[in-house]
């Protein structure tokens, strides 16, 4: 979930709706007047309120801006577990980014503790979808930016979504390629709940691994399309129940009703297990 | 021979033997025709002459109803008029009072009001009374608290000024119009009603003098001693807006979605439940998901109490509630349905929620949603004085149907901006933490100790219960802690319980 990184009252209320994942921003929605008072907000923040498991993800300015390295090094030092680099178009502006995470981390003797998200929000930067998911060890994710993107294709964003469909999927074929999340840029129209949720339809389908969102009313569409059904989530126990116990008895080839159970179907089970705790379907202690 | 002339002797030693008088014959036959007739009221008369025939006298007590809230013109209206007439040392009883009635501070200052008793104050009036205006305490009482004090003689009122949308000469009154002339509505005249009975004189004041009979009636003639008519008693409008407003403040809708997941898994949710919920954003978007659970289920509720809302009016209409039990009408489309609804039933303040009376409605009711200022880790609900120690709120039926319901549930936000909700003691004791079951905040729900049933069915419905203290901690952890309150040693209020036991008091704000 998106939240300016000028909006203390936000910041501090952002946790309670259980996004999966905050983005503290201190890029778009910051003016340049405010970029210092931001960064400073977004560090105390992350250094004072206790999110509980909540990712927390903080969206810098481009390292070739004023602000981008002293972003970097006020989130790092506050212990944000991703930066997210926007408008992302070549690997080499993630190993920049690195180097400078990098410099931060060796000061705090926490070398590999922040990982990248980098979105992706023109047309080179789509052709470069798989270069940029694979420049880093760091990297644990891509995104679609939208907005700019179309600006860029020089068309506007249609309720279909049909002039996105070549980045999304080379956005999600890239990141599965990399072993890394892909996620799908935000749809601003609060008041058309409908449209929003056929576009969440529409990339789970895709294969996203999740949706950007601007308003925690967003969450429960995006939560209600991606949980799994009762009956998956009960086939996936099974499987996960079978596998445990064929590893405790050392056992090789497993069937689960009938069916053998290979890699491709024990790694869908852990997806459905893990998309029903993080709906709130079950609670990670019930497994 | 048996006639009456034969009789005379033995009639008029029958009443000798009883004491009375022999019949002499009755007056002569009145003959215009009624319509005039009734028009010409005796009761009907100015304010001024009002005032005159009760025989009001300095340091009687006055009461008012505040059904009209924001939009109330009635109270204003009648202490500008008697400090003109020079009356003295009053005692104001007001079901309440609000920021309308700021007029009231010159009337204190001038010596015309020099005694309070109300649910609650707010505005410049209440900060003003919190610095120490006046010199005797304001004395607060829950809407069943007043109804009981005011039937048991501990609040007695010489004379009640009530405003009414319409009244016929001899005194029929109503919080609604039927005739074309309806200039204000205000629906349920609930908490007036314990005035109109109890009171020694009873004003009615009208913005439309309609013909008799006036029927059905909230108020009946024969508690009424006069009635005058004004320009308005009233501006509707200020009730509340009469839509129905959903919330889209994402924190109002988690509020109300953990408050219906309460009473969807508290136990009390069956078949022929009853339901109290306030107006505040949240409670009313609450009523919208258990609306959606009463449907999914195929539950009906008996009746809903209180404030009755657009919302409730409307699941009455869907045939989800059989029946409307309205003290008060929140907006102007309870108004109307409690005008027009024969199931839509107007009830006092003590049939509502008497201590008083083991009938009154707050006894039979299953589950309340109500809010809070403060709540203490000991459950504690402050919901009159603001945590900069200004008064700010009301009582309401706060106390009254969290003591008497089998299910009371505070919701409100842990974080007020800077002001924390949860605190280690509230500011001012106003409904006792023993009658508090559930305390619903964004960061989690918290079950009073007492209750332990009622955690284990939340739990097992999958609800996340947590320790009120660690809610507290975390404000705090937020926040930080709050410097003590500058309260000087002057009492400024007394706040009574139902019972009618004292149960906190007030002290002056210093600056």
């Amino acid at each position: 979930m998106f939240v300016p990184g000028n909006n203390p009252a936000m910041m501090q209320d952002a946790f309670i709706y259980g996004p999966d994942s905050i983005m503290l921003d201190l890029e778009d929605s910051v003016t340049m007047a405010e970029k210092d008072t931001a960064r400073l907000l977004v560090h105390n923040a992350l250094k004072t309120i206790d999110y509980g498991n909540t990712e927390m993800v903080v969206r810098i300015n481009p390292l070739n801006t004023p602000y981008g390295k002293k972003d970097i090094e006020a989130v790092v030092k506050a212990g944000v577990h991703v930066i997210r680099m926007p408008k992302t178009e070549t690997a080499n502006e993630v190993r920049e980014v690195e180097a400078e995470i990098e410099k931060v981390e060796k000061e705090l003797g926490c070398v590999g503790r922040t990982q990248i998200m980098a979105a992706i929000e023109s047309t080179l930067g789509v052709i470069n979808a798989y270069d940029i998911a694979i420049a880093s060890k760091r990297m644990m994710g891509i995104a679609l930016g939208a907005e700019d993107y179309s600006a860029n294709l020089k068309t506007q964003r249609s309720p279909e979504g049909i002039e996105l469909l070549l980045a999304r999927q080379t956005i999600v074929v890239a990141a599965r390629a990399a072993g890394i999340d892909a996620l799908d840029t935000v749809y601003s129209n609060l008041n058309d709940m409908e449209t929003f949720r056929k576009e969440v339809e529409l990339i789970k389908q895709l294969g996203f691994d999740g949706k950007s969102i601007i308003n925690p009313r967003q969450i429960e569409v995006v939560n209600e399309v991606f949980a799994p059904k009762e009956k998956d989530i009960q086939k996936a126990l099974t499987i996960l129940a079978a596998i445990k116990e064929a590893e405790q008895k050392g056992s090789g080839v497993i069937a689960v009703n009938g069916k053998m159970v290979d890699r491709p179907v024990v790694i869908r089970a852990q997806r459905t297990i893990d998309l029903a705790i993080a709906s709130g379907i079950i609670n990670k202690e019930d497994i | 021979m048996n006639s009456i002339k034969e009789r005379m002797a033995l009639i008029n030693e029958a009443a000798a033997r009883m004491g009375k008088d022999t019949f002499k014959g009755t007056q002569e036959k009145n003959t215009t025709a009624r319509t005039e007739l009734t028009k010409q009221g005796a009761k009907v008369v100015t304010l001024e002459e009002a005032i005159k025939k009760t025989g009001l006298k300095d340091g009687m007590t006055v009461s008012f109803h505040h059904h009209f809230r924001g939009g109330d013109k009635v109270v204003n209206m009648v202490v500008a008029k008697l400090a003109e007439m020079g009356f003295k040392n009053l005692h104001l009883a007001s079901s309440s009072l609000i920021d309308v009635h700021e007029p009231l501070i010159e009337h204190i200052k001038a010596g015309v009001i020099t005694k309070i008793s109300t649910s609650g104050l707010r505005g410049n009036l209440a900060k003003e009374i919190s610095h120490g205006l006046m010199e005797e305490p304001v004395i607060f009482r829950s809407h069943g608290g007043r109804g009981s004090a005011i039937a048991n003689g501990d609040l007695h009122i010489d004379v009640a000024f009530l405003g009414a949308s319409s009244a016929d000469p001899m005194g029929n009154a109503c919080g609604y119009s039927r005739s074309e002339n309806a200039k204000s509505i205000c629906g349920s005249l609930g908490y007036a009603l314990p005035d109109a009975q109890y009171a020694d004189k009873v004003v009615i004041l009208t913005d439309d003098l309609v013909d008799y009979p006036n029927t059905p009636n909230a108020i009946s003639e024969r508690n009424v001693d006069y009635v005058v008519v004004v320009d308005s008693v009233g501006d509707s409008s200020k009730i509340s807006s009469g839509a129905i407003r959903d919330t889209k403040n994402p924190r109002d809708i988690l509020l109300a979605q953990q408050a219906a997941k309460v009473i969807i898994n508290s136990g009390y949710f069956k078949e022929g439940f009853s339901i109290q919920t306030g107006s505040g954003g949240a409670s009313l978007a609450a009523v919208k998901f258990i609306r959606q659970s009463m449907i999914d289920k195929g539950i009906k509720a008996s009746f809903a109490l209180g404030g009755i809302t657009a919302h409730m009016v409307k699941m009455h209409e869907e045939g989800l509630i059989e029946r409307l039990i309205d003290v008060q009408s929140f907006d102007k489309v309870a108004a109307e349905s409690l005008k027009s609804d024969p199931m839509h039933q107007e009830v006092s303040a003590n049939e509502y929620a008497s201590y008083d009376e083991p009938g009154s409605a707050t006894h039979s009711l299953d589950i309340v949603i109500l809010s809070a200022l403060e709540v203490d880790v000991n459950f504690n609900v402050n919901v009159l004085v603001g945590s900069d120690g200004i008064i700010r709120g009301a009582i309401g039926g706060h106390p009254d149907t969290a003591g008497d319901s089998a299910l009371s549930i505070i919701v409100c936000p842990l974080l007020r901006g800077r002001i924390p909700c949860v605190v280690d003691e509230v500011t001012t004791h106003i409904t006792p933490g023993s009658s508090v079951d559930v305390v619903v905040t964004e960061y989690g729900i918290a079950v009073n100790p007492r209750r332990p049933e009622l955690k284990e069915r939340l739990e097992k419905a999958g609800l996340k219960i947590v320790d009120i203290n660690s809610l507290k901690d975390r404000a705090k952890s937020i926040i930080g802690e709050a410097a003590p309150l500058p309260f000087g040693d002057k009492v400024v209020g007394v706040v009574m319980n139902r019972d009618g036991s004292v149960m906190d008091v007030i002290k002056n704000i210093v600056d």
